[in-house]
């Protein structure tokens, strides 16, 4: 299907290579992008791409490649950039990662490949996630298709939401000859990616060419299906005739604080700030009819410290906030946000208030919030994550005036596909139990992974648990052995 | 696309559609809803399944015209198409022999009262409606809510039909005449599921309600429609949407039902001018000018 990667054509010695600085990521400067929703990276181009992959040091044992939840044969398809070949570069790619254009702008690669780069001991690691970006966008660009040339093996697999662990599952089964269909409980495909993940970051776009993508490779796809409600996976297998299911519907029910005011208006949950604008442009009203709270002129405040809490905060500044601010309980150190986003973050004028914890939102008039009284925190010994836990600091309560709060301190197991699904094992926390490494479930034919299983994480995580159901569900299929 | 088979105006504003939806059919059971998007545009809005037929694959709805969304689809007719309809949502009322229930219907939440009232019928429950209006061409369902009550009361807030009142005074009738009340189950205006918990609550009569509370996704994922029950926040679509009446924060649900009253009012008085101009030839160029509305 695809080339064999070329001996590499880096002449560079290996010690010049590390004196070559890593090429920055041309961007939209702060002031413009921080009142529109145009994507702020713009990509590299063929000439920086290649100039940045002339950095690889082709290590013999790639830590880029261990570390990559998915297994991205980083080596070879930097080499292939070097070569100058960016479509075999992105066919080795999508060998092991089925939605390269959205990895490439969204994975937390210093947690992952870039965090494993051999270089990044001395220099800074290469970069790995513009490259990824650079080829899948060259690819789209060039229109080109790797699609599968492989019998059908008449196995039919449903796979339950179309978020970044379903979308691997059911590429990963498309190529090997199974008949897919995904069914999506929103309007629009895509799961997070397009609900939670604002076009600055991730523009809609690119969702829509991976899923025609994915079309083209023969991914069936059905919108407006609650699993669990319109039709139940016991339905699905034993009426509908599908040989395995794989559940992956994704972060569940927002959590919330539990301190007094929670529920005055202008008080969001991270989810619901976020599907307004995202899925439902409600940033766009009147045109749009999902309304939204104006922000112009108006104070904002996220709580929490991850990519959602940013991805909403700086949401909030496009549409007009006059103050924006982080408000996190730990320090900056522990904010579990990508590096990238809580640079960009600040550049765009966001305020962050770090080792600080709301108590409670205080109302102005009329059941609307009017600010919201924090108290400060300081680091003491680390807890069960390992990251040092905060305590408060007695007597250290302030007020900040403000209009609107997003509450992005996690979500809890949405229960829809557990309680209807009979025999189903989940643990105490509601979350379905799978194997870690095939991901079965309790059920037979039934598979899981992604948030439902382990609780809110990354989009490459869930799709690396996509990626281990995708090939136990194929040994399922093809040895009938459960 | 789901496609409308059927419209009718049952009553002014109130419209009946019979659509294509045979996954919805074969699994609505009473007390559950649906969303629906009308066109790419559009919000999604919560609303009631009347019943549903699953040997055509037919739901029903009933769409009171309140905002720009009820409008637009009630301006929609048979061999239309709704864009996106998603459900069954919720969780069904809980159907079982509870001995005598008073099943009351406040305006077009009588559409969401009568599959539960039937289904409590057919479980050996006997049944005592009550069902009530603004006046007497708002009464609905009154025919189909008969066939499946032992007694079956009317009251119109102007006394233009039946009896002059709110559904209120005939439960308070109904107490003070020693009935013996099993359970009350009401879907109405918030005020009147109010003040129906504040009349059982002394009672200790066990009372259900129905909420209709702000909702997007409507399948727990952003919680919007979260409410207050017994001091403890729980989501609507997918913990309700009944809850125990004399837990619910009531004030809340009215305050949070408030948060885009101005958006709301902003895109109804466009979309009714829009529509004006549209059905004056020539006036179509003349733009709408709405206060506050940005050019």
């Amino acid at each position: 299907m695809t080339r064999p990667a070329k001996p590499s054509l880096n002449v560079l010695p290996l010690r010049e290579r590390m004196k070559v600085p890593r090429q920055p990521m041309p961007e939209q400067p702060a002031e413009a992008r921080a009142s529109c929703f145009t994507e702020v990276n713009l990509g590299y181009s063929a000439e920086l791409a290649r100039q940045e992959a002339i950095r690889c040091l082709e290590c013999a044992k790639p830590a880029c490649t261990d570390r990559c939840p998915v297994g991205v044969k980083v080596r070879e398809f930097v080499q292939l950039i070097v070569a100058g070949d960016f479509l075999a570069a992105a066919a080795k790619i999508r060998e092991d990662n089925v939605l390269p254009a959205i990895t490439g702008r969204v994975c937390p690669q210093e947690d992952h490949c870039e965090g494993g780069c051999l270089m990044g001991k001395k220099v800074k690691p290469l970069g790995i996630g513009y490259l990824e970006r650079f080829v899948a966008d060259y690819e789209q660009r060039m229109g080109v298709r790797h699609l599968p040339r492989v019998p059908p093996t008449g196995k039919r697999v449903a796979v339950v939401g179309s978020g970044p662990s379903g979308l691997t599952v059911a590429g990963d089964l498309v190529q090997r000859g199974h008949k897919v269909r995904v069914f999506e409980a929103l309007h629009e495909l895509g799961g997070v990616l397009v609900y939670g993940i604002p076009e600055f970051r991730l523009p809609k776009q690119i969702i829509r060419e991976q899923l025609d993508y994915m079309r083209d490779m023969g991914v069936e796809f059905e919108t407006d299906v609650v699993i669990g409600r319109t039709v139940t996976i016991d339905e699905l297998m034993e009426e509908e005739g599908y040989d395995a299911v794989f559940i992956g519907t994704g972060a569940g029910l927002p959590v919330f604080m539990n301190v007094p005011g929670e529920h005055l208006n202008g008080v969001y949950s991270a989810n619901e700030f976020l599907t307004r604008i995202n899925l439902m442009k409600a940033y766009k009203f009147p045109t749009y009819d999902q309304p939204m709270v104006d922000l112009h002129g108006k104070d904002v405040a996220v709580i929490g410290g991850g990519n959602t809490a940013l991805d909403a905060i700086r949401s909030a500044l496009r549409l007009g906030a006059r103050k924006a601010y982080v408000i996190y309980r730990r320090s900056e150190a522990e904010m579990p946000a990508r590096a990238e986003e809580a640079k960009h973050a600040r550049e765009e004028g966001i305020e962050f208030r770090m080792l600080t914890n709301p108590v409670e939102f205080l109302p102005d008039s009329d059941g609307w919030l009017g600010g919201v009284r924090c108290v400060r925190m300081e680091l003491g010994e680390p807890d069960a994550s390992g990251r040092r836990r905060p305590v408060p600091l007695a007597g250290s309560e302030f007020d900040l005036p403000l209009s609107v709060a997003v509450i992005a301190i996690g979500t809890s197991a949405n229960p829809i596909v557990q309680s209807t699904t009979p025999g189903l094992g989940t643990d105490k926390r509601g979350y379905i139990q799978a194997d870690s490494g095939t991901q079965r479930t309790s059920r037979k034919g039934v598979f899981a992974g992604g948030d439902i299983v382990t609780g809110s994480a990354t989009v490459i995580l869930a799709m690396g648990a996509g990626r281990r159901a995708a090939k136990s569900i194929h040994e399922y299929l093809t040895t009938n052995q459960w | 696309m789901f496609n409308i088979l059927h419209a009718e105006f049952i009553a002014p504003g109130i419209k009946r559609f019979h659509i294509e939806a045979s996954r919805i059919a074969r699994k609505q059971r009473p007390g559950q809803f649906v969303i629906v998007r009308v066109y790419e545009e559009g919000e999604r809005i919560p609303l009631t399944i009347e019943s549903s037929d699953n040997a055509r694959g037919i739901i029903s709805i009933v769409v009171q015209s309140l905002g720009k969304t009820t409008h637009l689809l009630n301006s929609l007719n048979a061999g239309d198409h709704i864009l996106d309809v998603v459900g069954p949502l919720g969780r069904p009322s809980e159907i079982a022999k509870f001995g005598t229930v008073v099943v009351m219907g406040g305006g077009v939440g009588t559409a969401m009262a009568y599959p539960t009232a039937a289904a409590l019928k057919r479980a050996g429950n006997r049944i005592i409606s009550i069902v009530g209006a603004r006046s007497r061409e708002l009464v609905i369902l009154e025919r189909e809510m008969r066939e499946v009550s032992d007694s079956l009361m009317i009251t119109t807030d102007d006394g233009t039909y039946a009896d002059k009142g709110f559904v209120t005074d005939k439960l308070r009738q109904l107490i003070q005449n020693g009935v013996r009340i099993d359970l009350v189950l009401a879907v109405g205006p918030i005020p009147m599921m109010k003040a129906v918990a504040g009349m059982t609550r002394g009672e200790r009569i066990r009372t259900l309600v129905s909420l209709n509370p702000i909702m997007i996704d409507g399948t727990g994922m952003c919680g919007g429609c979260r409410v207050l029950v017994g001091g403890k926040s729980e989501f609507a679509c997918v913990d309700g949407p009944e809850f125990d009446a004399h837990r619910v924060d009531f004030d809340l649900l009215v305050q949070r039902n408030r948060t885009y009253r101005a958006q709301e009012q902003r895109s109804l008085a466009e979309f009714q001018c829009e529509r004006e101009a549209r059905g004056k030839r020539g006036a179509a160029d003349e733009g709408c000018a709405v206060e506050g509305a940005r050019p």
